[in-house]
């Protein structure tokens, strides 16, 4: 599962749509691989207008990765290619490829595996 | 043709078995890689945009849609279906497994749109005690219309089984909030009919309809008015007409016990 994803990822059950720990879901025993595919600019620029910063700081930081600034980068037309390939790196090539979400809300835990998350309930939990 | 929802509930329909056709059977490829093109010639996106596919199974259509430059990300029930998708290698966008009648689990204004290919009839099934399919289509168009960005558009290719089941889905996304309609393709043909519920989540980008074949919501209460007069018995018939010119006013023969009575024939 890529960052990206994950960055917009929330809990499943009903309870938690309204209970702002729901998201991010907090990831722990990961394991990261990178997959390089093909960058596009405009993509990034598309979808980084919704990409919520302080969510994706968090998740870096529960990945082991400290070095994401705090503030939000601005992206303009003007803005150069070394800050589109590092968004592209961070956002689109990062994938987890094993290990747990937890709702911060309802406390379920939901599994990766093959990189596939499986956000799947119990009837219970629905 | 027998339909695959009374057989089995997804997640066990689409076993290894089932799952294994979608990459080897080629008129299955080639029926689903057709309605996802058209699916996105309907959905129009504007430029690269991000983009859910709705029981994306083994792949295909995610496929498709990320050979137009989008990125995808895939959702489905059936984990025998994904590693199909998984082992084709051929989907870049991610997966998840997950099940769209518990809510689409994203949060607000994700996407930029929406396709689902063959999925949304398995909605209408109630394959637990616990399933009440009405409930599960609220929760789903609800959960989908909260994930979309203002403006984005759904387009999702489904078989409906009957018209009240088309109605079912159709003014269940209505109250969701959604605008929109069904398109019908190839209407005349029994085999290659095919439907595309066609929905905007808001905005003011407004929905061309020109090149559509949408089924007329007034056309359907003309047909469903018709029907309830053939149901009811000639006695009804009768009375409810009398009811109706007494209201407007004209003068009407009083009722009596032998009013829609048969006569006797007469020798």
């Amino acid at each position: 599962m890529k960052l990206l994803t994950a960055n917009f990822l929330t809990c499943a059950s009903k309870k938690c749509s309204s209970s702002p720990d729901a998201f991010p879901l907090n990831i722990s025993d990961a394991k990261i691989a990178i997959q390089e595919c093909e960058m596009n600019p405009e993509f990034i620029k598309n979808v980084m207008l919704r990409v919520e910063w302080p969510a994706l700081v968090k998740t870096t930081q529960q990945l082991g990765n400290n070095t994401l600034p705090m503030e939000k980068p601005e992206l303009t037309d003007e803005s150069d290619e070394l800050l589109f390939k590092s968004l592209h790196n961070v956002l689109l090539e990062t994938e987890i490829t094993e290990g747990k979400m937890t709702c911060g809300s309802c406390g379920h835990v939901y599994p990766i595996v093959e990189g596939i998350p499986n956000m799947l309930l119990s009837e219970t939990e629905v | 043709m027998s339909r695959p929802e009374h057989i089995a509930p997804p997640e066990i329909f689409y076993n290894d078995v089932e799952a294994r056709k979608y990459s080897k059977n080629t008129r299955i490829q080639s029926i689903q890689a057709e309605m996802t093109e058209r699916a996105l010639e309907l959905l129009d996106p504007e430029g690269p945009s991000f983009i859910l596919d709705i029981g994306c199974g083994s792949g295909i259509s995610t496929a498709i849609a990320e050979s137009f430059g989008h990125t995808l990300v895939g959702m489905d029930i059936s984990p025998s279906m994904l590693s199909v998708a998984l082992e084709n290698d051929e989907v870049e966008g991610d997966l998840l497994l997950g099940d769209i009648g518990a809510g689409v689990p994203f949060r607000a204004g994700t996407f930029d749109g929406v396709i689902s290919i063959s999925a949304i009839q398995w909605l209408l099934n109630a394959d637990k005690t616990c399933n009440v399919p009405q409930r599960r289509l609220t929760r789903f168009f609800e959960t989908l219309y909260s994930s979309m960005k203002r403006g984005a558009r759904a387009v999702m290719q489904y078989y409906p089984e009957s018209d009240t089941a088309q109605r079912m889905i159709l003014e269940t996304a209505k109250k969701s909030g959604f605008s929109g309609g069904t398109v019908i393709d190839n209407p005349d043909s029994k085999r290659q009919k095919k439907y595309y519920l066609v929905l905007q989540a808001g905005g003011i980008r407004t929905l061309d309809t020109s090149e559509m074949s949408v089924e007329d919501d007034n056309n359907k209460n003309h047909r469903l008015k018709k029907r309830k007069k053939q149901d009811m018995s000639v006695k009804d018939y009768i009375s409810h007409k009398k009811e109706l010119n007494r209201r407007r006013g004209h003068s009407v023969p009083r009722d009596s016990k032998y009013t829609g009575r048969r006569r006797k024939t007469a020798f």
